[in-house]
């Protein structure tokens, strides 16, 4: 847990010292839950978000839609558009929480 | 060291801290929203939601609301209109105020909203979301009561999208449906197009020897690959599509003759006829100031924050936000990061990063949808991200083995869009 944090830290710093560059977990999920749902439980085929996956999954699930290494129809064309700090953030927001 | 240490912990943001919990601390204050669509139901929400501190009421007339999306759905007889309209009944019971008025003037220097009964609503943060007006004689002759002949099926609290619905069902076999669209800028992009779609398919089931002339003011239209590839695949010989260039423009109507006349004068004659009119910011947004000469509003891509007249936020179809296009789901986006702006401003700290979305499904046909996404970034210009985004990918670029299952897969997420966003505001 105290690592967690701390690696938190580390790259949040790391990316830039203004507190304004840090990213909003629960601004950027918006972009999640237009379709996943308001808690990424998902429905209608779109598959459930909500603490589905580990922190590292689901950076892997979204680095492979980028790489269009894992099959998608829009998911490949969002997560292009995102940083790796701004997936961790969401894996934070979204992932199964830290044993 | 450990000082150091302590002091970098302090600075962590309560969403890394503490993931789990979405609230956040913030300052108190009273936000008013204006107008209860799209931008300004997702902004209460998410205002009630994550800065509880916030007093929140949102003023809206209108004691429903129908969605401009999957209205289409209704002409194509796969819903019905009780099934895309929803109450603020939720949005109540979560703690916003709902007032369901007529905001009639903002008065900016004082500081309050004054409604149709005279009383004022004050606040320390306005958002404004008044979504679009139709420009009523920009196109010579169609006025509101044109409309009612020559229905426009665009603006729900105007005229219910049913009207245009009551008029494809009476057309006779064999008639013809003709539509005029808009020049840029105007409230969803890919939406005629989509209908033009949606009444093909109510057309080769019910009318399969009807035609559909579209006459549309420019010469190029969102997904428009997509589209016509599909419609030569699903609907062959019954859509024709004219562009600026093949005198497409319409500038003027005769609802007495069923006719549109364009700019080179050729007279279209349809059985039913829908005009979609260019379009401005709403009224009130117009009136406070807000709008430029466009009629439409000027924003800083940073915050959302008004170009003109500080201290109100303005989102949604009113706001010039090129490139992201006219939808409910940027309106969404817009709304929530006004509203961390807002609050962000009130705890005098610097606004979070600028980061926006949008999703757009079509339904093209049955088991077949399509899609444009875009992630957008606003600094001192609002820019889209490159290297992501776009539309969904041409037959071509498909494996052939593959094709049918990307458009179905389309066409149920775009259900699951409507389902999520709309629980979202509504649920």
């Amino acid at each position: 847990m105290r690592l967690a944090v701390l690696a938190a830290v580390a790259w949040s710093v790391g990316i830039g010292a203004a507190a304004a560059q840090v990213p909003d977990a629960a601004l950027l999920a918006g972009a999640c839950q237009g379709c996943h749902g308001a808690t990424g439980e998902g429905g209608h085929g779109i598959p459930s978000i909500r603490q589905m996956q580990t922190q590292a999954e689901f950076v892997a699930t979204m680095r492979a839609f980028r790489a269009n290494e894992r099959p998608n129809t829009v998911m490949g064309r969002i997560a292009r558009g995102y940083t790796d700090a701004e997936i961790a953030a969401l894996a934070q927001h979204f992932a199964k929480p830290q044993p | 060291m450990n000082a150091t240490r302590r002091a970098v912990l302090a600075a962590i943001p309560a969403a890394f801290a503490a993931p789990r919990i979405a609230r956040a601390q913030g300052a108190a204050g009273r936000v008013v929203i204006i107008g209860g669509g799209f931008g300004g139901a997702s902004a209460a929400r998410f205002a009630r939601d994550r800065f509880p501190a916030l007093d929140v009421t949102l003023i809206e007339q209108s004691r429903t609301f129908t969605t401009c999306p999957y209205g289409n759905l209704v002409l194509a007889g796969r819903r019905s209109i009780e099934s895309i309209t929803f109450t603020y009944d939720r949005l109540a019971a979560r703690g916003v105020r709902v007032i369901h008025q007529r905001a009639e003037a903002i008065d900016h220097a004082a500081r309050r909203v004054r409604l149709a009964d005279g009383s004022a609503v004050p606040y320390d943060r306005l958002i404004v979301s008044p979504g679009i007006d139709l420009r009523w004689g920009a196109i010579e002759g169609y006025d509101e009561a044109a409309s009612a002949r020559m229905p426009h099926g665009w603006a729900p609290y105007v005229q219910p999208i049913t009207v245009l619905e009551r008029q494809l069902r009476a057309m006779p076999e064999g008639g013809t449906f003709v539509m005029a669209i808009p020049d840029n800028p105007f409230r969803c992009p890919p939406g005629p197009y989509e209908r033009i779609s949606m009444v093909a398919e109510y057309f080769k089931r019910h009318k399969p020897r009807a035609k559909i002339i579209a006459l549309d003011a420019k010469n190029g239209f969102s997904k428009q690959p997509l589209f016509q590839e599909a419609w030569e695949a699903l609907y062959p010989g019954m859509i024709e599509w004219r562009g600026a260039s093949n005198d497409g423009r319409v500038v003027r109507v005769d609802p007495a003759a069923m006719e549109c006349i364009t700019e080179f004068g050729d007279r279209v004659r349809g059985d039913v006829v829908n005009v979609i009119p260019p379009q401005s910011a709403g009224r009130i947004a117009r009136e406070a100031g807000l709008a430029n000469q466009s009629g439409w509003c000027p924003i800083k891509p940073a915050t959302f924050e008004s170009a003109q007249v500080p201290g109100i936020w303005v989102i949604g179809d009113a706001t010039i936000a090129a490139p992201m296009p006219k939808s409910g789901f940027a309106a969404s986006s817009h709304a929530k990061h006004a509203v961390a702006c807002i609050a962000a401003d009130l705890a005098g700290r610097p606004p979070p990063p600028a980061v926006f979305f949008n999703t757009c499904y079509s339904h093209v046909g049955e088991d077949y949808g399509i899609s444009i996404v875009g992630v957008f970034r606003g600094g001192d210009r609002l820019v889209e991200v490159e290297g992501s985004g776009g539309i969904s990918p041409r037959d071509a670029q498909l494996p052939p083995d593959r094709r049918a299952e990307f458009r179905r897969l389309e066409s149920l997420y775009a259900d699951g869009w409507y389902e999520a966003i709309t629980g979202e505001m509504f649920g």
